[in-house]
């Protein structure tokens, strides 16, 4: 057998090279052109919240920032602004923290406790809470969202933190995870435990949940965005405006969307609005990654 | 699957199961519970008085041409956010697997809208699409399309789609990324060696080996579409105009809360748990699927 003349090889390798070449550049242009659409409404909305309203209302607003950055971002924060005359930006960031840490916090305190019961346990009856936990996975709380509205007036709970918080911090998923993980710490740690003489709470404090750790970091980036983006509910619960929320006090300051309006402001408090949980991913990504594809398996 | 090893007692676990247990009773079954029972009662115009009337108000939904029209528009809109957002995702998230330089920068720069919260999305695109202030929508009525999503009911469905896919993108891109680096790097070496060119390569191998994670985020993003996606209707459009955007979720909501019509309402919500509780089943079954794999 004759070996293929040299002269073949090296065009083989230029086609596959320049091949290579154009998937890489076509790669690049791709995601660059991905990254400016995901980009450019937040963009806009920065340049927005530095003009002042006339030039937004007259709609000249150019592509590059202007010079009110600074009282649009006092009078959001201090005052706030719109057709609506909502409440300013630093209370409903207040209360939108408060709101997005108490679900996320109430939730992975809830989820690690009965995921506890359940694995570490046999009592009866155990497998029924599991189940009953388990098939809330099926209905969010949109679908049931009047009937449950209706359990908060009953209560008496509405506009009251309790009312907005309790009910979106039951969570199969957290449960799930919180199972699963537990399911995996090895057995000759319960007996050393038992052996040292340690119960179950102190096995729960010194072993369990140092264990935990990084799920609960995970987990605690996805909830608080949940929380912190949280709608639907909060606009049934609250009337209240010491209490609202920055997501529904925005959507509240744009009423039907008109050409006059504060819309400086309104960019400001939508800058806002979004910064924190933006924040908590790029900072946190890893665990964001991470809590995110667990979380949903 | 169970522990060998277990901590005797039966108080403290049913105590550390309790606090769920009465969430989960008092504000998910007793709900869920009064919602079905109320879609089978009707009452007086003064809210006085009811009467049991089975199933006469599922009959009287689906025989509604305005909660037809809601459930068409949901199809076109659920149909159309996963579409695009899978779509765009799962091309970009191709690209991103490749071995770039600054892969890891365009990572991070595409999945931060996962943050932002739908309402928020809706928002930032109507400053964007507004006609007169917007600089798309000036630009588009600039030159002659008269746009005015206020007003045209294509137009107003159309951007609250753009501004749902916009939100979900990201949380594709991660999930397909992910799916895509799963992929052993062997099989796609042996079809290179075998002559496959790229486009070749990824529809007869990485296509199908990536089609659990496609069905599973196909269930998330029409779960998505039907319901998260409340708050970007509700900034954006409030269902209008002529209820062109009005979603089931939607009008649920308008049902329950505005029009006060429960009967009618419970029995719409009934219908949309039948509809989740088949996506859900749907989704277990593609799982059980992904493992025999």
């Amino acid at each position: 057998m004759e070996a293929p003349p040299l002269i073949r090889d090296d065009a083989l390798l230029r086609a596959t090279r320049r091949r290579r070449l154009v998937s890489r550049v076509v790669a690049h242009a791709a995601l660059i052109l991905g990254v400016l659409i995901v980009a450019f409404p937040i963009w806009m909305t920065l340049v927005g919240s530095t003009h002042d309203s006339g030039t937004i209302g007259r709609g000249e607003v150019p592509l590059l920032p202007g010079t009110h950055a600074v009282e649009n971002y006092a009078t959001a924060w201090g005052k706030g602004g719109g057709v609506m005359r909502t409440t300013p930006a630093s209370l409903m960031l207040w209360n939108s923290l408060l709101m997005a840490v108490l679900i996320a916090v109430g939730k992975i305190a809830i989820s690690i406790l009965s995921a506890y019961a359940v694995v570490f346990f046999r009592f009866p009856g155990r497998m029924a809470a599991f189940w009953a936990i388990f098939i809330t996975l099926m209905l969010p709380v949109e679908v049931r969202i009047i009937p449950t509205f209706q359990v908060i007036v009953d209560l008496n709970l509405g506009n009251t933190w309790a009312g907005l918080v309790i009910p979106l911090i039951a969570s199969a998923t957290a449960t799930l995870l919180f199972r699963q993980f537990f399911l995996t710490i090895p057995d000759e740690f319960v007996e050393a435990a038992k052996i040292d003489g340690a119960g179950p709470l102190r096995f729960l404090k010194d072993v369990v949940l140092p264990l935990s750790l990084t799920n609960i970091a995970a987990l605690f980036v996805i909830l608080f965005i949940y929380g912190w983006n949280q709608y639907l509910w909060p606009l049934l619960i609250i009337n209240d405006r010491s209490m609202e929320t920055i997501v529904v006090g925005l959507s509240k300051m744009i009423g039907r969307g008109d050409s006059q309006n504060d819309w400086n402001t309104i960019m400001a408090t939508a800058v806002l609005a979004l910064l924190p949980p933006v924040l908590v991913v790029a900072l946190m990504q890893r665990w964001f990654v991470r809590g995110l594809t667990e979380t949903e398996k | 699957m169970q522990k060998k090893v277990i901590f005797r007692g039966t108080l403290l676990p049913i105590a550390l199961l309790a606090p769920q247990l009465v969430v989960t009773v008092v504000f998910f079954f007793w709900p869920a519970g009064q919602a079905v029972y109320q879609s089978m009662l009707r009452e007086d115009a003064f809210g006085l008085s009811s009467e049991f009337v089975g199933l006469e108000n599922f009959r009287e939904v689906l025989a509604d041409p305005s909660w037809v029209h809601a459930a068409l528009n949901t199809l076109v809109f659920s149909g159309c956010v996963a579409g695009l957002a899978l779509g765009l995702a799962l091309f970009l998230a191709v690209q991103a697997d490749k071995s770039l330089r600054g892969a890891t920068v365009y990572r991070s720069l595409l999945i931060w809208p996962y943050a932002v919260a739908p309402a928020v999305a809706a928002v930032l695109w109507l400053f964007l699409f507004q006609p007169q202030i917007g600089l798309i929508g000036r630009g588009l009525n600039a030159i002659g399309i008269p746009w005015d999503y206020r007003l045209n009911g294509t137009h107003a469905m159309i951007l609250v789609i753009v501004a749902a896919a916009w939100k979900q993108l990201a949380y594709n891109f991660i999930f397909f990324l992910a799916g895509l680096q799963s992929i052993p790097a062997s099989v796609l070496e042996a079809a290179a060696i075998d002559g496959a060119r790229p486009a070749r390569r990824f529809w007869t191998i990485i296509f199908p080996l990536l089609s659990p994670t496609t069905f599973f985020l196909l269930v998330v993003n029409l779960t998505y579409a039907f319901f998260e996606t409340f708050g970007v209707i509700h900034a954006l459009t409030g269902g209008g105009p002529a209820k062109a955007t009005e979603t089931l979720i939607y009008k649920v909501y308008i049902d329950g809360v505005e029009n006060l019509n429960l009967g009618s309402s419970s029995a719409q919500s009934v219908i949309l748990m039948v509809l989740v509780v088949l996506l859900t089943a749907f989704q277990f079954r593609a799982v059980e699927k992904k493992v025999h794999y």
